[in-house]
């Protein structure tokens, strides 16, 4: 019999840009077992609520993580408008869906250069991340952030976009869409791209809904379920449907990311053809008493804020479910068995976000 | 453009940040801002590396592993912090579990700021740092070589 070895995976490693750090138990060239460890990039932050103000902490919520830095911020308004019983005006509401789904369009075209880079194709990374330069644009131009927009907070959005600026934004993003063909005509027909994802890391229906996976690991194993149906009322209106794929591998769930990214092109357009005539915020009064659980979709999947208010300026209590740390037991699932040249790619496929995952 | 005509090679370590930086620097890699036609290659081994990229602050899991690999970096080397979390704990300074800037654990030459800082400013930091990267290969070198201290060698 092979003799097992343990390999430690991170937590610096050429692949990773956060740390994580995997013990990987192999014989000969197979994974048998992963152990992971976690921890390097906690801070603490769910105990700054205690002594920030409600109003601000928005901020600190928004850099739980900077990929997914507005939907993080925007549900914790949620929760908080909730909690006060603050209703939102509805041009409010129809920009954080622009805003979010911009977001859902720059973190995927981020995961496919990253995910082209796992597997060594360096030139599929770099126009992946030359095309997402283009939603960045478009963002920092609307809110005057990159990667932090700043643009949500209790009540409404800090800034509106005017009627011919959405205009010119929808002419940039059509021109975008068509530009995209053809980079993801190559993750979806390459050979050399299909040999490495094709197969790679199957997590079968069950195991996905079992082991509680969420978001595009979730759906690419054909578990209909996405919190855009179920919590927003807008996007009910958008006539929006979840996409699925249902083998399961790391190619269904590359396929699941693409057909989100047009998707979302196509969601933006329904939104700005349909944008309301409002104002953009309500004055917020009161302080928040009592408990709230807000969910939503972020790129990576299922995010859950629970708060607690009580009655003054600073909240009870803060807890964050952020979508990686729901996709670890299934990352678990799926690495035993593999090849370990695979190991990355795995670990990408989940689009890990670590910083998010510690806070 | 004398000091560009080395190719400094960077390694980068996200300590505790929000990641926000992180992409930031990766996206100064990217074509639109591609560092790499001053040289500059991003590497995963500190032994290849002469700059230090961190981003984020320091806390208990981490102080280990960031003095590692600025142990493990040959001489002459400069540590770029960026970002504020890099700098002075920034938003999160009043986390239980962070100690502060990168400068409590290991000496940082050059502090660039911004949250999120901008690939633009990640850029002009890092053409300072080649500055500084080269006064200390001169001073390292003191003359005793081939190169009479002119820090060619
Ligand atoms: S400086 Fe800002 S963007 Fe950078 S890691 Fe810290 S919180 Fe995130």
């Amino acid at each position: 019999m092979a003799e097992r070895t343990i390999i430690p995976f991170g937590p610096q490693h050429p692949v990773l840009p956060e740390p994580i750090h995997l013990d990987l138990v192999v014989e000969d060239e197979k994974v048998i077992e992963v152990i992971p460890s976690i921890g390097f990039i906690h801070r603490g932050l769910e105990k700054l609520v205690e002594n920030r103000d409600y109003n601000d902490f928005t901020y600190v919520a928004e850099r739980i993580c900077g990929i997914c830095s507005f939907i993080h911020g925007l549900t914790y308004c949620q929760a908080v408008e909730k909690v006060l019983n603050v209703t939102v005006p509805p041009r409010a509401e129809y920009l954080r869906l622009v805003w979010s789904e911009l977001s859902r369009i720059h973190s995927h075209l981020l995961w496919l250069g990253l995910i082209a880079d796992s597997f060594g194709f360096e030139s599929l990374f770099m126009y992946s991340w030359k095309m997402r330069e283009e939603v960045l644009d478009i963002i920092e131009e609307t809110t005057g952030g990159r990667v932090i927009f700043g643009s949500a907070k209790v009540g409404g959005v800090r800034r509106n976009i005017e009627k011919d600026k959405l205009a010119e934004i929808q002419k940039r993003l059509d021109k975008l869409e068509h530009d995209l063909k053809s980079i993801t005509n190559v993750f979806i027909e390459d050979a050399s791209v299909k040999h490495r994802l094709c197969g790679v890391g199957v997590l079968s229906k069950e195991d996905a809904y079992h082991l509680g996976a969420v978001g595009p690991m979730l759906r690419a194993s054909g578990v209909n379920q996405d919190v855009r149906v179920a919590t927003y009322a807008k996007y009910k209106e958008l006539d929006f449907v979840p996409m699925i794929e249902s083998s399961g591998d790391s190619y269904a769930r590359t396929i699941v990311r693409i057909r989100e990214v047009y998707q979302s092109f196509e969601l933006i357009r329904r939104t700005i053809k349909h944008m309301p005539d409002s104002e953009i915020d309500v004055k917020v009064t009161g302080m928040p008493t009592g408990e709230f659980c807000a969910r939503n979709e972020q790129p990576r999947g299922e995010v859950v804020y629970y708060i607690k208010g009580n009655g003054t300026k600073f909240l009870d209590r803060l807890r964050v479910r952020t979508p990686t740390f729901a996709n670890i037991p299934a990352l678990l699932k799926v690495l035993p068995g593999s090849d370990l040249a695979d190991v990355p790619v795995l670990v990408l496929t989940i689009d890990p976000c670590i910083s998010c995952t510690e806070r | 453009m004398s000091v560009l005509s080395k190719s400094p090679w960077v390694i980068h370590y996200d300590g505790s940040s929000c990641n926000g930086c992180d992409i930031e620097v990766l996206a100064a890699l990217m074509p639109r801002f591609d560092v790499e036609r001053f040289g500059i290659i991003n590497t995963g081994n500190p032994k290849h590396a002469d700059i230090f990229l961190i981003t984020g602050s320091i806390n208990e899991q981490n102080i280990g592993i960031v003095k590692n690999i600025y142990e493990q970096m040959p001489n002459p080397k400069v540590v770029l912090a960026l970002g504020i979390c890099a700098t002075s704990g920034g938003i999160f300074k009043d986390c239980y579990n962070v100690y502060g800037g990168v400068d409590k654990v290991i000496p940082v030459d050059v502090y660039v700021p911004g949250c999120a800082v901008r690939p633009e400013a990640i850029i002009d930091g890092v053409v300072k740092a080649l500055g500084i990267l080269e006064k200390k290969r001169e001073q390292d070198c003191g003359g005793n070589c081939s190169c009479s201290g002119e820090g060619a060698c």
